[in-house]
């Protein structure tokens, strides 16, 4: 089923027009409303009526990441506050957070994205939705939720963990669809295993799984274990959480929702937009949002975009499924980590060098495993194993406590990590997505 | 009298000990005691060595991470209770006892046992004002 036809099924003509003029009146909106942004537009030499044309997106500067938290936490609301009627933020383990305020245009926006969705997920409003992301300020868990309810399916808004009643709930409920993190999911098909739990006998018959990489090797895997149809999903805070784009029963590429997020394609070095079909950063414009409405906002994530006729009868423009990410952010377990802060966490424990080298690893429950060898500073170094475990135990807790991830920590000789010229090597992924 | 003894650290990778061992080899030092306290990941390899200043120029200088650490060497009677006279010794003293482990060394019914203690200078005491014999580097 197509939620939204009229959006999804346009003609390209019509939607470039909705798009120029969505555009032009968002352009409008953000020099009136957002100092940050008539500052920007200012210094770039930019009027509103300079964008005539689709084209004309290209005279807008980006916006990145660290903008958005230098303007924390109301600096980008382009609405009244007494018009904000909800906030989500990102996990802010880099430092300070990035909001997303909502306007009630804006979760109506957000219920019909993820609706579209949903439905190229195969859901209908027969539908039992169990929804494994968590719910709180991680745009996860609400944006299943309101996607659900625009639907008319049933929600089951278990949130994410509690593996056991998970199983149980799915058992006893009947769910037939499954929302959460793609690892998660086949954590869930060998905890369904030990309690003697056969898939087969589920009524499950599709899962939407997004917020970290994975691959079709993945797929087949979980497609197997749990017996289901999987479908990618992607989204991200900055723009409004899940439903900026999603995989249709074809799962070739991912339809994005382009009448709500424009997406161009840049050179990551020169910021230059690349034609269809070309791989560099993604970047997204809300053409329609107003609680804080984002202008070309740069993902880091690498993909390239492309039509065909897509079988499943939508015209959306599609992105093929991530390549990675331009900067060094790891998202473990979706939390996102960047190699520089576990740097800070060790500068500042006594008995370790600033050397280290991360390694991630997708266990053997095929949950993301992070282990930092750290390099034991000289003259630390003891006769007694107490001292050196104490060592290790700080390290793991102070992560613990200040990144919210497990690592596992492993002492190495000083001198043992390989030094390079110039940009060390830090991370070395050996998850098979 | 106390023995400087020699620690390494030794990541756990394969052949690491090995390396080690080699440079010693290399370098013509005759081993006296040794034992290796290893956690999951990484151990702290001891050495009582013939000539402990030159072995610890040699691992360094092969890019090892050593500590030098003051031990006693006890001589205990090599019979059942020979060891337990010297821990109620310590005990009654109230000497801790960090780690200890035997040395090969086996002469005239005597074997000698290596104290990491808390106190060297008390485990010294306690050596002196029990007639204790303690071995010095070179004896081993």
């Amino acid at each position: 089923m197509i939620w939204n036809p009229d959006a999804e099924t346009a003609d390209r003509k019509d939607m470039r027009q909705h798009q120029i003029e969505s555009l032009r009146s968002l352009v409008e909106m953000v020099y009136n409303n957002v100092p940050f942004y008539r500052k920007k537009f200012d210094d770039a030499g930019i009027k509103p009526e300079d964008i005539v044309t689709l084209e004309d997106i290209q005279k807008l500067p980006f916006t990145t990441k660290s903008e958005l938290r230098e303007t924390y936490p109301y600096g980008l609301v382009a609405s009244s506050k007494k018009d904000i009627v909800e906030v989500h933020a990102s996990s802010g383990t880099t430092g300070t957070p990035v909001v997303d305020a909502y306007t009630e245009k804006d979760i109506d926006i957000w219920s019909d994205a993820m609706a579209r969705t949903l439905a190229m997920a195969g859901a209908t409003h027969k539908d039992i939705i169990q929804n494994a992301y968590g719910y709180g300020l991680f745009t996860g868990g609400l944006g299943v939720h309101y996607g659900t309810r625009r639907l008319g399916a049933q929600i089951v808004p278990i949130s994410a963990g509690n593996t056991a009643k998970q199983i149980a709930v799915m058992k006893d409920f009947g769910t037939t669809i499954l929302t959460c993190t793609p690892s998660y999911s086949l954590y869930l098909a060998e905890a369904a295993k030990d309690m003697g739990v056969d898939f087969r006998d589920l009524p499950l018959k599709a899962g939407c799984f997004g917020a970290e990489p994975w691959s079709n090797n993945m797929r087949n895997e979980i497609e197997e274990k749990l017996n289901l149809s999987a479908h990618d999903i992607y989204g991200l805070t900055e723009i409004i959480g899940p439903g900026v784009a999603s995989e249709c029963s074809e799962k070739n590429g991912l339809h994005i929702n382009e009448d709500y997020f424009y997406p161009e394609i840049i050179d990551p070095e020169t910021g230059e937009v690349l034609p269809e079909g070309e791989k560099g950063e993604l970047v997204f414009t809300t053409l329609t949002r107003t609680g804080t409405p984002i202008i070309r906002y740069r993902t880091r994530d690498i993909t390239y975009l492309f039509r065909d006729r897509c079988s499943c009868g939508r015209t959306t423009v599609k992105m093929h499924r991530l390549y990675g990410r331009n900067d060094d952010m790891m998202i473990i377990r979706g939390v996102n980590v960047f190699p520089s802060q576990i740097e800070d966490i060790l500068v500042n424990i006594e008995g370790t060098e600033p050397h280290y080298q991360i390694i991630l690893n997708r266990g053997e429950k095929h949950l993301d495993e992070i282990e930092i060898q750290v390099e034991v500073e000289e003259s630390f170094f003891s006769d007694e194993t107490k001292v050196l475990e104490n060592l290790r135990n700080k390290i793991s807790e102070t992560i613990k406590s200040k990144l919210g991830i497990n690592g596992i920590i492993k002492l190495v000789e000083p001198r043992s990590i390989a030094r390079s010229e110039g940009k060390a090597k830090r991370v070395i992924d050996n998850r098979i997505l | 009298m106390t023995i400087n003894q020699i620690s390494v650290f030794l990541e756990n990778k394969s052949g690491r000990l090995a390396d080690v061992t080699k440079v010693l080899a290399d370098g013509n030092i005759n081993l006296r005691a040794m034992t290796i306290a290893d956690t999951a990941d990484f151990g702290i390899l001891r050495l009582i060595v013939n000539n402990p200043d030159k072995a610890a120029q040699i691992l360094e200088e092969n890019g090892f991470t050593i500590r030098i650490t003051k031990v006693l060497g006890i001589e205990i009677d090599d019979k059942p209770g020979g060891l337990h006279k010297i821990m109620e010794l310590f005990k009654e003293n109230g000497l801790n006892i960090e780690y200890l482990y035997a040395s090969l060394e086996n002469k005239n019914q005597k074997a000698v046992v290596i104290f990491k203690v808390e106190d060297v200078n008390l485990g010294l005491k306690i050596i002196e004002s029990n007639s204790l014999v303690a071995i010095s580097g070179k004896d081993l």
